[in-house]
C-alpha cells in the first residue's frame, strides 16, 4: 500500500495512459479516439513533470564537471530538475498540433460522409 | 563561413522556405514550384558539402547557437548521417521536380499548401537525421509525421480515414519514443546522444534502462511499419496523392530504420543491444516474418500501389532482420540496403505515379500494352524491378548479397531462406506486371483501334526525367558499390 501511495503520481500516469490507449484502440467514434489520444499525451506530460520532483533532501541543479571525469558532479536523482517542464512546453505544442491535424481530418470526413463513426465511414467508402 | 554553417543551413533552408511558400503562392501560384526546387537544390548542395567534409575530415560537431553539449543542442554528423542527408535531399529534389504535372491532375487547387507541407516534411526528415539530441529528434519526428498525415489526407477517396488511422498509430509510436526519452532522462539527466553513450554503460543493469529501450524499440517499430505494426501503411500510401507517396514511401520507413540504428548502436553500446538483451533474436524473427508476410500479401494484391506497399513492408523486414543477424557483414548489408531501398522505392512509386497520371487508375488489370505506349517509363521500371528482385549489376543485388553472406556466416538459415523466398516472389510480382504490360488484352477488335491503342504516348518530361535519373542511379550505385562501401558505409558500421 505504501508503495502505491508513495508514488501515486506514477500510478496515475499509467492509469491515464491506459484510459487514453483504450479509447484510441476500442472506440469507433473519431472524436472519442481524438480525446483518447489527448489523454494519452497528457499522461506523458504528467510523467515528465513527476520525474522532475524529488522528495526530501533535494539539491539545486548545479551541474559541474568537478571531478574531471566528464561525469556530472551531482547525481540526477538528487536535484530538483527544471528541464522536464521546459521539454513539456515543446511536447504540449506538439500535442496541440497533432490535435489540430486530427480534428481537421475528422471535419474533412464529416463533410464528406456526414458521420463520425468509423464503421459507417468504412461502409460509405466501399 | 558557409562551410562551417552548412549543417545548420541544411535544415534552415528548407524550414524557412516552407514558411515562405504560402507568401510566394499568394503573390503568384506557379512560382511555388520553382521556389521549392530552388530551396531543395540549396539543401542538396549543403548536404553534399557536408558529406564531402565528413569523408575527408571526419565527424562534424556543430553546436547550435554556440551552446556546448550536453546542455545545448548538438548536430553530430558522421558517415551514416551524411549519407542519409544526401539521400533525403537528393530524392526529395527529384520528387519536387516530378510533382508538377501529377499535382496539376490530382490537386490543382491546393498546390501551394501541398508544397508547404512537402518542404516541412523534408525539414522533419533532415532534422531527424542530422540531430545529436534525443529530444530534438522527437520534435523533428513529429514535424515529419504531422506533415505526412496532412499530405496523405489530401489523396483520393478514403484517404482521410487512412490518414486518421496513421495519425492515431503514429502518435502512439511517437509517444512511446518520448517515454523512452523520459526514462533515459530520469536516470542520466542528459539528452545528448554522445553524453548518454558515456553515462549509460554504468547503468546497464538498471530496469529503467530496459524499459526505456523497450519503449524506443516499439515506438520506432510502429513508425517503420515492422510487420505486426504495419496496419497503417498500405492504406495510407495507396490512397495518398502520387507525389506525396513518392516522397513519403521511400523516406519515412528508412528514416525510422536510421533512428533504430542510432538508438541501438550510438546511444546504447552495441554490446548492450547484442549481448545483454535477447533483442537481436526478436528482431531477426520479426524481420523474417515481415519478409514472408509482406511477400505473400503483395502477391494477393490487384492494385499496383498497394502491392508496392507490401513490397515496402517486406523491405523493412530485410533491414531489421539484417541488423538482427548482428554481425558486421549483415549490418553493413542492412545499411547499404537503407540506401538502395530509398532509391528503389522512389523509382517504384515514381513509376506508379506516372501510370496513375496516364491511366487515371492504379489497378494492375488496367495496364494493357503500357510497354508500347510508354517505352522509356517502362524501361526505367524494368531496371527498378530487376533491382528489387536482386539481379546484378543493379544495386539491389549487392545489399542482398551482403545480407545473405552475413546470415550464412552467422548460420541463420531461416533468414537466408526468407530472403531467397522474397526474391522469388518479387520475380512473380513484377513479371505479372510485365506480362500485362506487354500484351494487348483489351484491344482485340479491328486493326485501326489496335493502332490507336498502341501509339506511343510517353509521360511528360518533368515526370519522366526524374524517373530515368533514379533508374540510372540504381545501376550506378550497383557499379560503384565497392567505393561507396569503402568510403562511407564501412565507417557507419558499428564496432562490434
Amino acid at each position: 500500500m505504501d508503495f502505491i501511495i508513495a508514488k501515486y503520481n506514477y500510478w496515475i500516469y499509467i492509469i491515464l495512459m491506459m484510459i487514453g490507449f483504450y479509447a484510441m484502440i476500442a472506440k469507433s467514434n473519431l472524436i472519442k479516439k481524438i480525446i483518447g489520444m489527448n489523454i494519452f499525451q497528457t499522461a506523458i506530460i504528467l510523467f515528465f513533470v513527476s520525474i522532475a520532483y524529488k522528495k526530501g533532501g533535494a539539491t539545486l541543479p548545479i551541474l559541474t564537471h568537478a571531478d574531471a571525469h566528464g561525469e556530472h558532479a551531482i547525481q540526477v536523482a538528487q536535484y530538483l530538475n527544471p528541464l522536464p517542464h521546459v521539454l513539456m512546453l515543446t511536447a504540449i505544442v506538439v500535442s496541440i498540433a497533432t490535435l489540430g491535424v486530427a480534428l481537421a481530418i475528422a471535419i474533412m470526413m464529416y463533410r464528406k460522409y456526414h458521420t463520425l463513426e468509423e464503421d459507417e465511414i468504412l461502409k460509405a467508402i466501399k | 563561413m558557409i562551410m562551417e554553417q552548412a549543417p545548420a543551413l541544411i535544415v534552415i533552408i528548407s524550414l524557412m522556405s516552407a514558411v515562405a511558400t504560402p507568401l510566394i503562392g499568394w503573390l503568384r501560384k506557379d512560382l511555388c514550384y520553382f521556389w521549392v526546387i530552388l530551396a531543395l537544390l540549396g539543401s542538396t548542395c549543403c548536404s553534399v558539402l557536408v558529406l564531402n567534409t565528413v569523408m575527408h575530415e571526419g565527424i562534424i560537431h556543430y553546436h547550435m547557437g554556440g551552446w556546448l553539449p550536453p546542455w545545448g543542442i548538438e548536430y553530430a554528423i558522421d558517415h551514416l548521417n551524411a549519407m542519409m542527408l544526401v539521400l533525403i535531399t537528393g530524392s526529395s529534389l527529384l520528387v519536387a521536380i516530378y510533382s508538377k504535372r501529377s499535382l496539376e491532375a490530382e490537386l490543382s487547387d491546393r498546390t501551394v499548401y501541398f508544397y508547404t507541407l512537402f518542404l516541412l516534411q523534408v525539414t522533419g526528415f533532415l532534422g531527424i537525421v542530422i540531430t545529436g539530441d534525443v529530444f530534438n529528434l522527437y520534435v523533428f519526428l513529429e514535424v515529419a509525421s504531422l506533415s505526412g498525415y496532412a499530405l496523405i489526407a489530401t489523396g483520393e477517396e478514403g484517404a482521410p480515414l487512412a490518414a486518421f488511422r496513421y495519425l492515431i498509430l503514429g502518435t502512439v509510436g511517437a509517444c512511446f519514443y518520448l517515454l523512452g526519452v523520459g526514462y533515459l532522462y530520469m536516470v542520466t539527466g542528459s539528452l545528448n546522444m554522445a553524453d548518454l553513450a558515456e553515462i549509460l554503460p554504468r547503468l546497464y543493469g538498471s530496469k529503467v534502462i530496459l524499459v526505456a529501450f523497450a519503449f524506443f524499440m516499439v515506438g520506432i517499430a510502429l513508425k517503420m511499419a515492422l510487420f505486426p505494426l504495419h496496419m497503417w501503411l498500405p492504406d495510407a500510401y495507396t490512397k495518398a496523392p502520387s507525389a506525396a507517396s513518392a516522397l513519403i514511401a521511400p523516406l519515412m520507413t528508412k528514416v525510422a530504420v536510421y533512428i533504430m540504428l542510432r538508438i541501438m548502436f550510438t546511444v546504447f553500446r552495441p554490446y548492450f543491444s547484442i549481448e545483454l538483451l535477447p533483442v537481436m533474436k526478436i528482431m531477426l524473427y520479426a524481420g523474417i516474418i515481415a519478409i514472408v508476410i509482406g511477400a505473400v500479401m503483395a502477391l494477393a494484391q490487384r492494385d499496383f500501389k498497394r502491392m508496392l506497399c507490401y513490397v515496402v513492408i517486406a523491405e523493412v523486414g530485410y533491414m531489421v532482420g539484417g541488423v538482427g543477424v548482428a554481425n558486421a557483414v549483415a549490418i553493413r548489408g542492412a545499411i547499404l540496403h537503407v540506401m538502395n531501398d530509398v532509391v528503389m522505392t522512389l523509382g517504384l512509386f515514381a513509376v506508379a505515379g506516372i501510370l496513375a497520371y496516364k491511366m487515371k487508375n492504379h489497378e494492375i488489370g488496367a495496364f494493357d500494352n503500357i510497354f508500347r505506349k510508354m517505352p522509356f517509363t517502362m524501361a526505367a521500371f524494368l531496371v527498378v524491378a530487376l533491382s528489387v528482385i536482386g539481379v546484378p549489376p543493379t544495386c539491389g543485388f549487392f545489399s542482398k548479397w551482403y545480407l545473405i553472406q552475413g546470415a550464412v556466416m552467422a548460420g541463420n538459415w531461416t533468414f537466408v531462406a526468407a530472403l531467397l523466398f522474397s526474391s522469388l516472389v518479387n520475380v512473380v510480382l513484377f513479371f505479372r506486371i510485365i506480362e500485362t504490360g506487354y500484351y494487348d488484352f483489351g484491344a482485340s477488335g479491328s486493326g485501326h483501334a489496335h493502332e490507336e491503342g498502341s501509339a506511343v504516348s510517353e509521360a511528360p518530361l518533368s515526370m519522366l526525367i526524374p524517373t530515368v535519373i533514379v533508374a540510372a542511379a540504381i545501376i550506378l550505385i550497383g557499379l560503384y558499390n565497392q567505393s561507396i562501401l569503402v568510403n562511407i558505409i564501412n565507417f557507419a558500421v558499428p564496432k562490434l
